[in-house]
């Protein structure tokens, strides 16, 4: 090996190195930052993780918001039109939540079944569905009622 | 009748584009002048026909031609004139028309300032981009189609997404679109680089400039975006990690790498292969984001309602684009002669390292962006990538960055003297880490992630004024400045000083905003009085205000500190009146070093309202920083060499074909 060669062989190996030290680090942090989406029906069935956050999203049940205390906090049910749970979220809500409206929240389950939010999403078009939400409705609606729901009746 | 005629114009564009890409390559591959000649005025016409069909819709919009299905879709006789512009790229069909009048645009322009080229070349150039633009116009055509009529026409239209109607919003998408379409240019050269087997000095020189241009346009588009996502959604977020603003993200990433590695090819002839694959990466890169965006496939704040066969028709277009180049570049890369070659301590390492650290953070983005799909296609369930996961990244890899963009420009060529870069570098090292230190202590930030970014910036700060030191060495006095900065190479490096500052800027920014920003939601009654980081809030209540096209709650909160009177803020509440969709308007009280944000949530009873109170230390120098990259880059652009080189090949080619030339212009 010329020294030219080797020089440069040294340069790329210490590169590598550090290279892959940053991204073991990154991919670790990676596995740690994955937040699962769960639609009500599979967090009532237990599929969701207790202490761990995750997202949860569906319709807003109609007639289901209320603000409690201060009236900063709200607390609402989200439905895959089946199952439906109830969330708690403090703070200023998106635009265009409303009743009716596909949301997807992120945060923790608490011990009496409540999901607490530390963010609500709601979309900036009127018409668009979260995919999560849309596909989460789908399946909830083919197990309810053993059918499949034409692609046209999805909104 | 009027709309029809810009589907005709469509059409005959295609058609155009056909013939642009066609004959001109063929031609230079079988020596056939004539058809090569046809490159230009096939690139002229495409345009012309795009223009005409740009007006048209446009046109449409002006006179409330409901008709036209996507006019009754998003235009209204209520919209202020300047939205039924904007307007027009506000939804998907007109976004993706503005992209093509774009891309030929670019191809225009291309055919203008790259006179000079050797016809072959610009041939081949020319015909990459007719490709590309075939690609669009039939997507445009077949799936999108802007004119598709409606009878009997709506009375009244649908109405522009409110989000859209902002100024920053108006000019943010042709901006980016500029960046996203501009690097097709960088890609074209390579592509005919890589089919003439040439790749040399000179290509790297033709493509740079170009490089520059659209990368400059990407930055701008991308500090607008964020720009108006701070104060247009309410939340005072200014980056969210969403896969939409990861999608410009990557391909500016790439193309920074690219400008860099370009360099390196140009001044020493190295990193040739490294570099033809960046310029096919960052223009594939800018075709996954218009794909993300347009099939719907991503939950983002800018997705839209999709069709799935739109979605499909780009992930084919994709495929051949990122496909063939990459066969064309397996086919050819082993002819490519290898570069100079450079010592272990030198400018080449040092850019090495940075097109290093830029791609992985490229491809990290790119994990994270694409994760949810790959996981729901798996059927390993539906995850999103958390925010923290983005955010923690940027810290692993930034630093390292910018430590290395302190040392590169202070490195020769080649090879430089280990002694002699200690010797430079210790006070630079020294004051950037002391100063670190003292502002991390208790008594100033009492952060160390504050004082990190200090030491950071202070580097990049103090390694500058030396590159500034060692060119005026030999040189004083404000002409000696004014001529270096007029020479060749001259404003490469100002822009490149600028630019580095501009990170310096950022830097400080980003942390401070993170680390120090206060928020707080609150309930407050009309009169009630609040404090946050010694500015006490009083809210004054609201009234109703009548819009052009809305109806809206105007909030009064009055802002001061120590007694004395900073701000009166006006948040807003406005509820449009056709897609009867409230809208945020936020209350800002601009700043060099703070900004305070007011955003009103919604009335809980009694005239009492849910309000969010922002204290924003620095938020403005992640803007600033933005821009002043923007203009580093246009300076370089801007540099002698490139210009001469235009203008001493202008005259021999004007001299060669005298007259013959002339009708067509210069630009």
């Amino acid at each position: 090996m010329n020294p030219v060669r080797k020089k440069r062989m040294i340069l790329i190996g210490m590169m590598v190195a550090g290279v892959a030290v940053a991204v073991g680090f990154a991919l670790n942090a990676f596995n740690q930052n994955l937040m699962f989406f769960y639609p009500p029906s599979e967090v009532l069935a237990g599929a969701a993780p207790k202490d761990h956050p995750f997202r949860i999203g569906g319709l807003v049940s109609n007639g289901s918001v209320k603000r409690i205390g201060d009236g900063l906090t709200v607390r609402f049910d989200v439905t895959d039109q089946v199952k439906s749970v109830a969330v708690e979220y403090t703070g200023i809500l998106p635009d265009l939540f409303r009743e009716g409206q596909g949301i997807v929240a992120h945060g923790k389950l608490r011990d009496d079944g409540t999901f607490v939010a530390d963010e609500v999403l709601a979309k900036h078009d009127e018409n668009y569905m979260p995919p999560e939400v849309a596909d989460s409705l789908k399946t909830a609606h083919e197990k309810a009622t053993g059918t499949a729901v034409p692609e046209t009746a999805q909104p | 009748m009027i709309p029809e005629l810009g589907q005709f114009a469509l059409i005959l564009a295609l058609v155009l584009a056909l013939v642009q890409s066609i004959f001109p390559l063929v031609g230079s591959l079988n020596r056939t002048p004539s058809w090569v000649a046809l490159a230009r005025p096939a690139a002229w016409g495409q345009f012309v026909f795009l223009a005409i069909a740009f007006a048209v819709l446009t046109h449409a919009f002006l006179v409330d031609d409901f008709s036209v299905v996507y006019v009754a879709q998003h235009g209204n006789t209520q919209l202020p004139t300047i939205y039924k512009f904007s307007a027009v790229w506000g939804a998907h069909e007109g976004s993706l028309l503005l992209w093509v009048l774009i891309l030929g645009t670019w191809t225009v322009a291309v055919s203008l300032f790259g006179r000079h080229l050797p016809d072959v070349v610009l041939a081949r150039v020319l015909s990459v981009m007719g490709m590309i633009s075939i690609g669009f116009l039939s997507f445009l055509l077949f799936t999108s189609n802007p004119f598709e009529r409606v009878f009997p026409a709506p009375l009244e239209g649908g109405d522009l997404n409110p989000l859209l109607q902002d100024f920053g919003l108006a000019i943010h998408p042709p901006m980016l679109y500029m960046g996203y379409v501009g690097l097709s240019v960088a890609f074209a050269f390579a592509i005919s680089a890589l089919m003439g087997g040439k790749l040399d000095a000179a290509w790297a020189r033709w493509s740079r400039p170009w490089t520059l241009i659209a990368w400059v346009f990407l930055t701008i588009g991308i500090v607008l975006g964020s720009w108006w996502a701070y104060y247009e959604l309410g939340w005072g977020g200014w980056w969210f990690w969403d896969p939409v603003e990861n999608a410009s993200f990557m391909p500016w990433l790439a193309a920074t790498a690219l400008i860099h590695s370009l360099a390196v090819t140009e001044k020493r002839g190295a990193f040739k292969r490294w570099t033809v694959l960046l310029a096919l990466t960052a223009f594939s890169l800018s075709l996954l984001g218009t794909f993300l965006v347009r099939s719907g496939v991503l939950t983002s704040v800018h997705s839209f309602a999709a069709d799935p066969a739109r979605g499909l028709f780009i992930l084919i277009f994709l495929f051949i684009v990122v496909g063939g180049s990459l066969v064309l570049y397996a086919v050819r890369a082993p002819d490519i002669t290898r570069g100079g070659g450079f010592g272990m301590l030198s400018r080449e390492s040092f850019l090495l390292g940075n097109n290093l650290l830029l791609l992985i953070t490229t491809a990290f983005v790119l994990l994270g962006t694409l994760a949810p799909l790959l996981y729901d296609a798996m059927g390993w369930g539906k995850i999103s990538v958390g925010f923290p996961w983005f955010n923690s990244m940027f810290v692993i890899f930034t630093p390292l960055l910018v430590i290395l963009m302190g040392i590169g420009p202070l490195t020769r060529w080649k090879q430089h003297d280990p002694k002699m870069l200690g010797r430079t570098l210790r006070w630079a090292f020294v004051i950037s880490v002391v100063a670190g230190i003292v502002a991390a202590l208790p008594m100033l930030t009492d952060s160390l992630s504050a004082g990190f970014a200090i030491a950071l910036s202070l580097w990049l700060t103090t390694t500058l004024l030396l590159t500034l030191q060692q060119r005026f060495r030999n040189k004083s006095g404000f002409a000696a400045i004014w001529r270096d900065m007029n020479g060749q190479g001259g404003r490469a490096y100002y822009g490149m000083w600028l630019a580095h500052l501009g990170i310096a800027v950022f830097i400080i920014g980003v942390t401070f905003v993170t680390q120090f920003d206060i928020e707080k939601d609150v309930r407050m009654s009309p009169g009630q009085e609040i404090e946050l980081s010694g500015y006490v809030f009083r809210f004054d209540g609201t009234k109703v205000h009548q819009g052009p096209n809305y109806r809206s709650d105007l909030g009064t909160v009055h802002v001061s500190k120590n007694g004395r009177d900073v701000a009166v803020l006006h948040p807003e509440k406005r509820t449009y009146l056709v897609q009867t969709m409230p809208m945020t308007e936020a209350g800002i009280d601009a700043g060099f070093t703070r900004d305070i944000y007011v955003s009103l949530g919604e009335p809980v009873g009694g005239g009492d309202w849910a309000l969010r109170l922002y204290y924003k230390p620095f938020v403005r120098w992640i803007w600033l920083g933005g821009l002043m990259i923007a203009a580093g880059g246009l300076l370089a652009a801007s540099d002698k060499r490139y210009r001469m080189r235009l203008l001493a090949l202008d005259s021999r080619t004007a001299a060669a074909s005298a007259g013959k030339l002339s009708t067509e212009g210069r630009a």
